[in-house]
């Protein structure tokens, strides 16, 4: 395999090489700098005459005088059974002072997409334990369902206690979880990790570790090594695997040096016009395939720049999620926990996971009673700010009351508080039962007559 | 006479290739023989999108150009496939290269095994002409599928006979020594003729009845959903795609979820069609072309599913295509526009955006075939506007060309309003013209009906400004009663559960009644008003919630004559 000696342009996290042999597209690409330290790159653009790489650990130190090597294939991971447990950096690479991993197999990163035909629908009900989303935002196996939160909120704490208390009633099996972080701090991944190793969780967890400041463009295969052991867990060994991906935020800015070091013409606030697609690539690999046991569950975090949700990054992103779980800024300013604005949150398997023999026939009904009321509550409240409560109806007032207690009962829940179904949705009931049973018009007579007053 | 070529440079889904090409001429790349299409040529070199992932291929790989246009393969087989954006059939290409799909891999479009009962129509002596209907394949239990004759062929007919054949056997023979098949191919870009196109004037029956009564959509006419994510658009398709009376229906999942698209695959093939009692997967045509599939095939993907759309109107069906999301379609030009360094529009679109979204919308419409039937292609596009921001250009393009408005709301779809279509910006230009239909069809005072709920509709709008200034006791008793009819109107009638086995489709009649009840009751408050009753007697009202659960019976016209007859008793009771 020849060395090149042939850049001409550095510039941001790309190389530009001259005067080589064909190179493939998408090509792994080994960087030796004349100080002895090895990088590793990527093949973004090949023509006969330049070839341009994107360096994973930054240009620094790059000079004319590098050598480059393209090696003739594509990123893949290693993975075996014995990826459970270990912590890899950004790239792939044991850090956790444990041994190389020695590969059942070697996987493509870039993963293909899941045939259409051969997906599975998703219906299992995955019980977080959190009221919010089990009772109104259901989680269902297989679903990608990103937390759009703000800097500063407690994304992190629901995310863990997502971890540690989800589970599929009436199965005794455990999930996977696969963890990558990307472009956190040190202490939010130590958080993480502490964390995983007090519950045991580590031990059927792979964590993947870009922090801060590791180079930024490692970035860009974190999250497609990450999906790549999950697929491995999910597909090859049957595993039911949770993936958290935080912080997509960070995932996307490199996405945005990227194309401007390539000059690229930017789309909305600078991020290139492929990001949809480029982020599809990563969601889409959330799902279940037919007769398959194992199955992808996605749980991204991203903190919204400014708490602005129709910034491209959570625009594009809820476009192509299973819905949403928005977490408000106003809700944990007063000391509310889990503080999710449910109004604006939602699942979009809901109803596939639950109803009767998953969870309870009542639950879409109670669900949408819910959200009618508390939407009507919270116009309420902008009502009453300026004219005063006495001008309101008996009804309005009631419906007042609704919401606030709706936060303070059923949103705020304790951070070990584990509820189950039921008991969300009796809570649902007991809200729900301080309004007359003929203004119940979202809950079918039936249903009413079942659990009205009965909680 | 296959030119071959070489790779000059790969960068994504774009290559350039040394080749001798014309516009739109699809190749093969590479060693793999990756689909490919070319959309520019710059001297000796072409630009080539191409349709799958071009990972590894290199400068120097050979190109080989077919020097076809991308076209589709037309004939029986094509209802209850499932398709990507390119006709690749997504089950035959499970059994090829397994749960993901591979590179490279191709299938024909229809199944080259699989034989059809063959009834010819015309005897051999007879002179027939492009469109023609030479015979007949049942296709499914409820699509009786025409063999026509291709548009630019005709001739006299020398041999014809029934049988069990293929798709690809030879059916019939031309003097001119023309062969007939049971199928045909044409190409995606190029609209199918017709004899001449017609207005719309029958509605295209959904069973929402927010759709049917406020804002009708005509067989052959255009649409629009658009709304920010999470507002319903893909439900709504979804109904749509369910319910409408439609024929045939192509449903176009373009860059959209893949869960989404098993959702539909393991939901149509058991529910049934309202009208004909058959599984509803047995008329309808499936192109799944997912988010993360190849961005050059979902761009392709609107005018495979436009193109088959055309095929079953030429047979005179009345066909409806539904496309999800035509913004995802639209990005996919931008993403290919921005590969070509072409210089941008607004917002990085391609400045032939708009006239390419009008192209893709004008394939619609009612038309006299050239066989001489009638057939239509309703199309209604969804529209993912970012941020949920109408003005721009995506959505600006599709409303200059389309004529019925479903405007989405995020705040409706919060309160769990649901279709959350907003009743105040959405518009419908079919109104005039389907008045005649309904008149004749449902009940001679249908339009006046929707004139007042309207009205009403409209008027709560402003009550409710006032509201917010000076609360909903300090309103006048009259204006008390607009806003109780109002919210009538809007939680029995507007508000439909998609999930309710009942309630998921209402046919026009029932949505007449409901409409009809709640506008009974307004007269009855308003004469009970003027003899001096307190309107808050006439909020307390219980009969009136009774309507309510309507919704959800099937034996709605006795459910509803007992409701009047409540509602009647009780304002009697209240002098």
């Amino acid at each position: 395999m020849k060395e090149y000696k042939t850049i001409t342009r550095v510039a941001g996290p790309l190389i530009f090489v001259e005067k080589t042999e064909p190179v493939g597209y998408g090509e792994l690409v080994r960087i030796s700098l004349p100080g002895g330290s090895v990088k590793s790159g990527q093949v973004l653009d090949t023509s006969e005459e330049i070839v341009v790489v994107q360096v994973f650990e930054g240009t620094s130190g790059i000079d004319l005088n590098t050598r480059v090597k393209f090696l003739g294939e594509t990123i893949k991971l290693p993975v075996s059974g014995e990826i459970l447990g270990r912590i890899l950096n950004g790239a792939g690479k044991p850090i956790d002072g444990g041994p190389e991993i020695v590969p059942d197999e070697m996987m493509e990163i870039t993963g293909a997409a899941i045939n259409p035909y051969a997906r599975a629908n998703p219906s299992d009900f995955i019980q977080t334990g959190i009221s919010t989303i089990d009772g109104t935002n259901t989680l269902v196996r297989g679903q990608k369902l990103p937390l759009f939160s703000g800097s500063g909120l407690p994304h992190n704490e629901i995310a863990l206690q997502i971890a540690r208390q989800a589970k599929v009633l009436g199965s005794k099996e455990g999930f996977a979880i696969v963890f990558a972080a990307m472009g956190i701090t040190n202490e939010e991944a130590r958080r993480f990790i502490s964390e995983f190793e007090e519950t045991g969780a580590l031990k059927r967890a792979v964590v993947f570790l870009n922090l801060a400041d590791d180079p930024a463009v490692e970035r860009i295969i974190t999250p497609r090594m990450a999906l790549t052991a999950a697929e491995y867990l999910a597909f090859r060994k049957e595993m039911h695997v949770l993936v958290i991906l935080t912080d997509m935020t960070n995932y996307a800015e490199s996405l945005r040096e990227i194309g401007a070091a390539r000059s690229e013409i930017p789309g909305r606030r600078g991020y290139p016009g492929y990001m949809y697609t480029d982020l599809a690539m990563l969601y889409e690999r959330a799902g279940m395939i037919k007769g398959k046991k194992g199955s992808i569950t996605q749980l991204p975090i991203l903190t919204m720049v400014g708490d602005d949700i129709t910034h491209p990054i959570p625009d594009l992103t809820g476009y192509i999620t299973e819905g949403q779980i928005v977490i408000s800024r106003e809700l944990h300013s007063r000391n509310i926990y889990p503080p999710v604005d449910v109004l604006p949150s939602l699942s979009r398997l809901m109803n596939l996971g639950i109803g009767p023999g998953k969870t309870r026939e009542d639950h879409k009904q109670v669900s949408d009673q819910l959200y009618a009321f508390y939407a009507e509550g919270k116009d309420l409240r902008g009502l009453v700010a300026i004219v005063g409560e006495e001008s309101l109806s008996e009804r309005e007032r009631r419906i007042l009351k609704l919401a606030a207690d709706f936060e303070a009962k059923f949103v705020k829940q304790g951070r070990n508080e584990d509820r189950d179904i039921e008991k969300t949705l009796d809570i649902g009931w007991q809200l729900l039962s301080q309004i007359p049973e003929g203004e119940l018009t979202r809950i079918s007579p039936e249903l009413r007559k079942k659990h009205y007053g009965k909680h | 006479m296959a030119k071959t070529g070489k790779i000059y440079r790969v960068a994504g889904p774009v290559v350039v290739a040394e080749l001798e090409a014309g516009m739109y001429d699809v190749c093969k790349v590479g060693k793999e023989k990756l689909l490919g299409e070319v959309i520019q040529i710059n001297g000796g070199r072409c630009t080539i999108q191409v349709y799958e992932d071009t990972t590894g291929i290199k400068p120097g790989e050979d190109v080989e150009n077919t020097g076809q246009p991308l076209a589709v393969e037309l004939g029986p087989g094509l209802l209850s496939s499932i398709y990507d954006g390119i006709q690749r059939p997504l089950q035959v290409l499970r059994g090829l290269t397994g749960d993901f799909i591979g590179r490279g891999a191709t299938a024909p479009g229809l199944d080259r095994k699989r034989k059809w009962d063959f009834k010819a129509i015309v005897k051999p002596g007879a002179v027939v002409k492009g469109g023609s209907v030479i015979g007949t394949v049942k296709e499914s239990e409820t699509v009786m599928h025409k063999i026509l004759v291709p548009p630019n062929v005709s001739g006299k007919v020398v041999s014809i006979a029934d049988g069990s054949y293929t798709v690809a056997d030879v059916i019939g023979k031309l003097e001119d020594g023309t062969e007939l098949r049971l199928m045909q191919i044409w190409p995606v870009r190029k609209p199918r003729p017709v004899t001449e196109k017609l207005l719309p004037v029958v509605p295209l029956i959904t069973g929402q009845r927010i759709f049917d009564s406020l804002f009708p959509l005509a067989k052959g006419g255009v649409a629009a959903i658009p709304g920010p994510f999470g507002s319903g658009k893909t439900v709504s398709q979804q109904q749509l795609a369910k319910w409408c009376d439609a024929d045939v229906i192509v449903y176009v999942g373009c860059g959209e979820r893949g869960n989404e698209m098993t959702e539909v695959l393991t939901e149509f093939p058991e529910i049934t069609d309202p009208r004909t009692g058959k599984p509803l997967m047995q008329r309808t045509v499936l192109i799944a072309n997912t988010s993360n599939m190849p961005v050059a095939a979902r761009e392709a993907s609107v005018y495979t599913g436009i193109t088959l759309a055309e095929y079953y109107r030429d047979m005179g069906y009345s066909v409806a295509l539904m496309a999800d999301s035509t913004s995802r379609w639209a990005e996919a030009m931008r993403e290919i526009s921005s590969r070509l360094e072409e210089m941008p529009g607004e917002e990085g679109y391609p400045a032939y955006l708009s006239s390419r979204v009008s192209e893709f919308y004008e394939r619609a419409g009612r038309a006299a075939t050239l066989m001489g039937a009638e057939g239509s292609v309703s199309v209604i596009g969804a529209v993912s506007p970012p941020g949920g921001d109408l003005s721009e250009p995506v959505t600006q393009s599709t409303l200059r060309v389309i004529k019925t408005y479903w405007a989405l709301d995020a705040k409706l779809a919060q309160r769990r309003h649901f279709p959350a279509i907003n009743w105040l910006t959405s518009h419908s230009l079919y109104l005039d013209s389907l008045a005649g239909w309904y008149a004749e069809k449902v009940a001679p005072d249908w339009t006046e009906l929707i004139g007042r709920t309207r009205t009403i509709l409209q008027e709560e709008e402003k009550l409710m400004e006032i509201m917010q200034l000076v609360g909903s006791d300090a309103l006048p008793e009259k204006e008390q009663v607009t806003l109780l009819v109002a919210r009538m109107f809007r939680e029995f009638l507007l508000q439909q559960n998609a999930f309710h086995p009942v309630d998921t489709y209402s046919e026009p009649k029932k949505t007449y009644l409901i409409m009809k009840t709640i506008l009974h009751f307004a007269d009855l408050a308003k004469a009970a008003l003027d003899s001096g009753i307190r309107a808050q007697r006439i909020v307390a009202l219980k009969s009136k919630d009774k309507v309510a659960d309507v919704k959800f019976e099937k034996g709605y016209e006795d459910f509803l004559a007992a409701a009047n007859k409540d509602i009647e008793k009780e304002f009697a009771q209240l002098k």
